[in-house]
């Protein structure tokens, strides 16, 4: 048995596979820990030296979710990762990823799913705030304070990126920051949620468009849970407001309910309208 | 008037049109321009109101006033409802100033009409082109346009918009003729074709090799048919859905479930539909759109309505048992599309497999299939259903929701919107 330590990164992961392999160690002959992990029962074992050049094919698609894989915080996705690669190189199965019902291809699925999940909400829950002009070069700076599910600030920055080239802007997460200024990305180490503004000056139009564009006729408070789970609000400035609108749509329907019908109005002498009557009545009808 | 207050009264005016989406556009960003902006990837919804809906855009009128008096719409003369108007200035910043901040993924612009089609439209085309020619916005842009507008304002609005939309309201002309007088079926079906061609041409422009690339346009459009308001049944609006996606090619069709609002007219049926019958819709509308179903065979003769216990799939799958079970093995795809509780997604995952594999039931467990449905309907390695399953009587019972006991509550009930409902209308 082999012990292999590694930085919880695609890359440094793929270093080791990269020696396990070219060595021709079987899946079950390692023991993957993450540095700075208990070490396990195993002391680190005669450590295998980086392995820098390829030594095995595999598909654009498997380095696709592994890649993907790897952002995960499932422990074992570092073992499951070499033996679906061992699987596909040594075992055989060069059509391994093509059955989605195997076991190791639909848990590798399954996390990439939820890191995709993931990124996908960082991109819809991310606020900016306002909070300066660089004076040299007039553009405006924006912070947002982030808390993804996973380590995802690298896999979400080129979309920032592309977004918002024209502003400068930071995010700031508990793991890592990312720091656009119009030319390069940068990365810094991660910091407490202290380190970011707390509002911005649009945010009460923000919430007074939340506010203005929630039906109180058509409540369906599961759905919103689903697609928008707790643990995102705390960083919204729109959350405050869902107690309270819940709380009072029943009596706006009532409102509704109890208000006076109204009648139609005829409008005469509208020079538009009277063209438009004119029309409608010469109009074939639809199909 | 303060901003504050017309954003409440314009935003409130706007929020019962249910398109929402902000995909499909053509690939665009920011880099190397001097604004924000990026579109062409999956839609994003950046947050979400407690009526379940998403919030993605930014959708506003630039007036409620309006000529019309389409009698379901809040807008209408006859209500009298607070009106507002923004100017095109301040709709662009706002636009500008909630992207920048990552609320919004674009705007969804909607008017009511004033003086006439065009003069309506040339200010929602306004705001359009300062978002793209002034601010270099290269986000999402939605424009609701005007079946009565001119074809030059409806393709210039093209051309700054990556969607366009045109409410076709209600299925029928008859329908249109009881509760929107001023509407025309056929003049927004020509108005839609219109945009069609549009679209076809430019697509044809960019297929033709060595050509330069041809100016933007946008790239589908979409209409939103209102359930509930009028008399016609699941399968009138489901015909007129087919016709326009077939005929017009529409991207989507949203169907809004008429919800009571403000100031209603006399004219409105006091009861809304239950919020199902609008899902259920959407599941059919899916049915057609991705699972080859034909519009026929969604409803039947006897029944024009869909069932609002079941999805219409299952609905369907009962009425032709003697089609199942099907073998997860080798049924062709469009079979196992058929089959309740297995999606598109699955059914390639399973065509994939079973190219290597036998399938047994633990190997759809593992694709989250829900077993209890599908199981009935299929044969694998390892099941095969019981004929009589099939055929017993009780076989609907089976996938019915749990009957939910009543509640005795003797103490002071509060009065819920359906007993409102039920006062006002007098009935049990």
């Amino acid at each position: 048995m082999r012990s292999v330590f590694i930085e919880p990164s695609f890359e440094a992961w793929r270093q080791q596979a990269r020696a396990l392999l070219a060595a021709a160690v079987p899946p079950e002959e390692v023991l993957w820990s993450e540095q700075g992990e208990q070490a396990a029962l195993f002391p680190a074992s005669e450590a295998v030296a980086p392995h820098a050049v390829p030594v095995a094919k595999v598909s654009a698609a498997f380095l696709a979710i592994a890649r993907t894989a790897a952002a995960h915080t499932a422990p074992q996705r570092w073992a499951t990762l070499y033996r679906l690669l061992w699987r596909l190189t040594h075992g055989g199965e060069r059509h391994l990823l093509s059955i989605p019902t195997d076991r190791d291809v639909r848990t590798v699925q399954e996390w990439c799913k939820a890191v995709r999940r993931g990124v996908h909400k960082m991109r819809a829950f991310v606020r900016f705030r306002l909070v300066g002009t660089d004076d040299a070069t007039g553009r405006e700076q924006f912070v947002a304070w982030f808390e993804p599910d996973y380590p995802l600030v690298r896999l979400v920055a080129p979309f920032f990126q592309k977004r918002f080239a024209g502003m400068d802007w930071s995010i700031l997460t508990p793991h890592e920051c990312v720091h656009w200024d119009g030319a390069t990305l940068h990365f810094t180490p991660g910091v407490p949620r202290s380190a970011a503004a707390d509002e911005d000056a649009l945010d009460e139009l923000w919430r007074t468009y939340f506010r203005s564009i929630f039906n109180p006729a058509r409540l369906k408070v599961k759905a919103m849970h689903a697609a928008m789970p707790k643990k995102y609000w705390k960083n919204l400035p729109e959350a405050e407001l869902i107690p309270e609108l819940i709380a009072g749509s029943e009596q706006r329907v009532a409102r509704m309910l109890m208000s006076e019908a109204r009648p139609a109005k005829p409008a005469a002498g509208n020079p538009y309208l009277d063209r438009l009557r004119h029309m409608n009545d010469s109009e074939e009808p639809a199909e | 008037m303060e901003l504050q207050r017309k954003l409440e009264i314009l935003a409130d005016a706007a929020k019962y049109d249910a398109s929402c989406a902000s995909s499909g556009a053509a690939r665009k960003d920011s880099r190397g321009g001097k604004g924000v902006g990026s579109t062409g990837g999956a839609g994003i919804c950046h947050s979400y109101a407690p009526d379940g809906r998403c919030i993605s855009l930014l959708k506003l009128l630039l007036t409620n006033s309006c000529l019309y008096d389409c009698h379901y719409c809040i807008n209408r003369r006859s209500s009298n409802v607070q009106r507002a108007r923004f100017t095109p200035d301040e709709v662009v910043k706002l636009t500008v100033d909630f992207y920048k901040r990552n609320y919004i993924e674009g705007l969804f612009l909607s008017s009511g009409i004033i003086q006439s089609a065009d003069y309506t439209m040339e200010l929602l085309v306004s705001v359009a082109r300062k978002l793209r020619e002034e601010h270099h916005f290269r986000g999402y842009i939605h424009l609701k346009t005007i079946p009565e507008a001119s074809p030059a304002l409806i393709g210039l609005a093209g051309s700054f918009a990556d969607r366009i939309s045109i409410n076709i309201e209600l299925p029928t002309q008859a329908g249109l003729d009881s509760l929107a007088p001023e509407k025309s079926l056929a003049r927004t079906q020509r108005a839609m074709a219109h945009i069609r061609d549009r679209i076809d041409e430019r697509l044809a422009d960019k297929r033709k090799p060595d050509a330069p690339r041809p100016p933007p346009f946008a790239t589908g459009q979409s209409t939103q048919m209102l359930v509930g308001a009028d008399a016609s049944t699941d399968a009138t609006i489901l015909q007129r859905a087919d016709v326009l996606y077939r005929s017009y090619r529409l991207r989507r069709v949203y169907y809004s479930g008429f919800s009571p609002i403000p100031q209603p007219s006399k004219l409105l049926p006091i009861n809304a539909p239950p919020l199902v019958r609008e899902h259920r819709l959407y599941q059919a509308d899916w049915l057609l759109r991705f699972y080859e179903f034909k519009v026929g065979e969604l409803t039947t003769a006897d029944e024009p309505n869909l069932d609002l216990a079941l999805d219409p799939k299952l609905a369907w799958a009962l009425r032709n048992r003697a089609r199942f079970p099907a073998d997860v093995n080798r049924a062709p795809r469009e079979i196992l599309l058929r089959v309740p509780g297995l999606g598109v997604r699955n059914v390639d995952r399973i065509i994939a497999a079973r190219r290597h594999t036998r399938l047994r039931l633990a190997d759809l467990l593992r694709l989250r299939i829900a077993m209890k449905k599908v199981l009935p309907f299929i044969i694998a390695a390892d099941h095969v259903p019981t004929r009589s399953g099939l055929d017993a009587d009780d076989f609907r019972a089976r996938f019915l929701p749990p009957p939910v006991q009543m509640a005795l509550d003797f103490g002071a009930p509060q009065a819920t919107p359906a007993d409102l409902v039920s006062v006002r209308s007098g009935e049990f």
